[in-house]
């Protein structure tokens, strides 16, 4: 008998039993919606993350203090104890010239509560310089961005987010009002653009203050040299070629060395690449996670499968005789079976990979939490749940047709 | 082999069985169905197979269709010794050289007529099988029925389309277990005519299994069996089967 034949065959038996093939297909229709839904989503939050930190400024490299050990996909910092890094690290960078730095931003994050009026918005105040906006990207939509003169004088002046500015002061405009901040009292001048990132600590909800205010005014952190401690160091390069990161990184390094007074490096030096790949790690984990728990719908649609091909060929076991007596072969009934098998669990994977690619698109307008997740429908899985169906109508269809294909003509003609 | 032929100038028989034994094993009990039968069957000769129940004629013809291997014994198709073979070769035996003819049709319940006799020819992988089915059906006369559906059929119409079924694939020869069992008189008579028609016209060898005298009286060869034995074989003059 030939394929064609068979596939034949296989849908008029399919087709005599409607309500139960639907049924079966629905099963692998729900796992392979499942499936490709939810590693589109992981794949697209793994997107996001990226667009996120690409979003923060391009060819940056970020110089951090303490050793950070990479241990599973998670920055581990062994040193966190005893920060190394100062503003004056910073300026003896910048003084340096060091070929293919372009610019350099050193800041400290602290947690804070501002308070205008009756509002109140508890977030991240990340001190600064006016280098800042250049270095990430990041500029006033309305007002003036922190200067080197509010950063000499550690003038009380703040640069709110988005969010926190409609939050404080819904309505109204912020530039000149007055927030309150551990009691003292700031000066809004600036509101920041929309950063248009939303996927993990959105800029939005940033306030930034100049970074001598915070570390004289908000809260102070020195070494025991009493030098000003930073929590970052962000530096522009010309570009992102391997050769100009690895000379930075070099040039960076020894010179910190040779300040710190260290062999090995108290610091540590990161790309984007290094943090995209890092959290990229983490996503690719849970994205496996979860197809992994929408895989087990699929297995459930297996199983399904292989149930009612075995119902199947029981209640057909005097067809199978008669093919049989009238010289059909263990192969052609085997492949008779084995194709109605493959065609439920293609039927079901298509139409599976059709509402898994509808629904990834459709939760991508969708948020969560205040935090929208974007769906990127990449062909991999919908090839993969394809290739994965057919696998999983030969692995759960094989047993029974090979049951069928082996009964002895004799009894199966006698089966009533 | 067919080593015997050559020497007596006479063809080699469609059927040759030598003291073939069939036991079933149920349980503790061995039910002896055959208990060494020898015969051959020539080619285009109508035989009956009479006896009473459980005398061992359908475990006989399940033997001879290749459905089931006997305990003992051997048994030539077409001088070829039938023994020991896959299953597979079996099913292409069953294909090309024998027609199955049940008491209960054994229509399949989704198929039209010519779908039903098609089917031996899909297993053959064979081209023309609409032409050749399209004829086969003809020739049993339902060519105004080709697209019913068994239940769309009446009993003697159902086995004119397993006729038209075994004859399809140009088979060595037809076995029929019973085959007007299920009939009324009337139309068993028009089944057995045309078996008759189908082994005169186009010298179809052919063994039928009955209970009925007027059946068998059709035959020019009548083997009858008591408890797994023949207890007799006659032929009757050839002139004698005539209409
Ligand atoms: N599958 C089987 N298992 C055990 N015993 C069997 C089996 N098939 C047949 N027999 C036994 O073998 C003997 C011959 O059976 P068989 O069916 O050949 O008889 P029969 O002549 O065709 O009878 P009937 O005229 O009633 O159809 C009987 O005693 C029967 O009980
Ligand atoms: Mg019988």
């Amino acid at each position: 008998m030939s394929i064609a034949d068979g596939v034949r065959l296989a849908l008029r038996a399919l087709a005599a039993n409607k309500l139960r093939t639907s049924l079966t297909v629905l099963g692998m229709v729900i796992g392979v919606a499942a499936v490709i839904a939810l590693m589109s989503l992981g794949a697209g939050a793994q997107a996001s993350i990226e667009a996120n930190i690409r979003g923060t400024g391009s060819n940056l490299l970020f110089i951090s203090p303490g050793v950070q050990a990479q241990t599973g996909g998670r920055f581990v910092d062994v040193s966190a104890t005893t920060p190394t890094l100062t503003f004056e690290d910073a300026e003896a960078i910048r003084d340096a010239a060091i070929p293919g730095i372009v610019d350099l931003a050193p800041t400290r994050n602290t947690n804070a509560s501002l308070v205008a009026g009756g509002n109140a918005f508890s977030t991240q105040i990340i001190g600064v310089t006016p280098s800042y906006a250049e270095v990430r990207t990041f500029q006033p939509q309305a007002g003036r961005f922190i200067s080197e003169d509010d950063l000499r004088r550690r003038a009380r002046v703040i640069a709110l987010g988005q969010t926190i500015a409609t939050e404080l002061f819904p309505g109204q405009n912020p530039i000149g009002a007055t927030v309150r901040l551990n009691n003292q009292t700031f000066t809004v001048i600036a509101v920041m653009e929309e950063s248009g990132q939303a996927t993990f600590q959105s800029r939005d909800n940033q306030a930034l203050v100049p970074l001598t205010t915070l570390q004289t005014r908000i809260n102070p952190s020195r070494t025991l040299a009493g030098d000003d401690i930073v929590g970052e160091i962000s530096v522009t390069l010309a570009d992102e070629d391997e050769a100009t990161i690895e000379a930075v990184t070099n040039e960076v390094s020894a010179l910190l060395r040779l300040r710190h007074d260290v062999t090995e490096d108290d610091f540590t030096i990161r790309t984007q690449q290094d943090i995209i790949e890092a959290l990229g790690e983490v996503t690719g984990t849970l994205t496996l996670f979860l197809g992994a728990i929408a895989g087990i719908s699929l297995l459930v649609g297996g199983i399904g499968i292989m149930n009612i091909m075995l119902v199947s060929v029981t209640e057909r076991t005097r067809e199978i005789g008669i093919r049989k007596a009238i010289g059909a072969r263990r192969r052609d009934i085997l492949g008779q079976f084995l194709i109605e098998a493959v065609l439920v669990s293609l039927g079901g994977g298509i139409a599976g990979a059709v509402i898994g690619g509808l629904l990834a698109t459709f939760m991508g307008g969708v948020s969560f939490g205040g935090r929208s997740l974007e769906g990127a429908l990449t062909p991999e899985p919908v090839i993969l749940a394809l290739a994965v169906s057919v696998a999983i109508g030969l692995v759960f269809g094989i047993y029974p047709a090979n049951r069928a294909a082996r009964l002895r003509p004799i009894e199966a003609l006698r089966y009533e | 082999m067919d080593a015997d032929s050559p020497e007596n100038g006479k063809p080699t028989p469609v059927v040759r069985v030598e003291d073939l034994v069939k036991t079933y094993h149920m349980g503790s009990i061995d039910v002896h169905a055959l208990r060494g039968v020898s015969f051959d069957i020539e080619k285009g000769e109508m035989v009956a197979i009479m006896g009473h129940s459980g005398s061992g004629k359908s475990t006989l013809l399940n033997l001879l269709g290749c459905l089931d291997a006997p305990t003992a014994g051997s048994y030539f198709l077409d001088g070829e010794l039938v023994g020991d073979l896959s299953d597979d070769a079996l099913a292409a035996i069953r294909n090309r050289k024998i027609g199955f003819v049940f008491q209960s049709f054994n229509l399949l319940a989704r198929m039209s007529a010519l779908e039903q006799v098609e089917m031996p020819l899909l297993y053959a992988r064979d081209r023309q099988r609409r032409k050749r089915a399209e004829e086969a059906l003809a020739v049993v006369g339902l060519d105004d029925r080709m697209h019913h559906k068994p239940s769309e059929l009446s009993g003697g119409q159902q086995q004119r389309v397993a006729i038209a079924r075994a004859l399809v694939g140009n088979p060595s020869m037809v076995l029929a277990d019973e085959p007007t069992g299920n009939l009324d008189t009337a139309t068993a008579n028009e089944i057995m005519e045309l078996l008759a028609l189908l082994n005169e016209e186009r010298g179809i060898t052919t063994l039928i299994v009955t209970h009925e005298a007027d059946v068998a009286a059709r035959t020019q060869r009548v083997i009858r069996m008591v408890d797994g034995a023949i207890a007799g074989d006659d032929r009757t003059a050839p002139a004698e089967h005539g209409t």
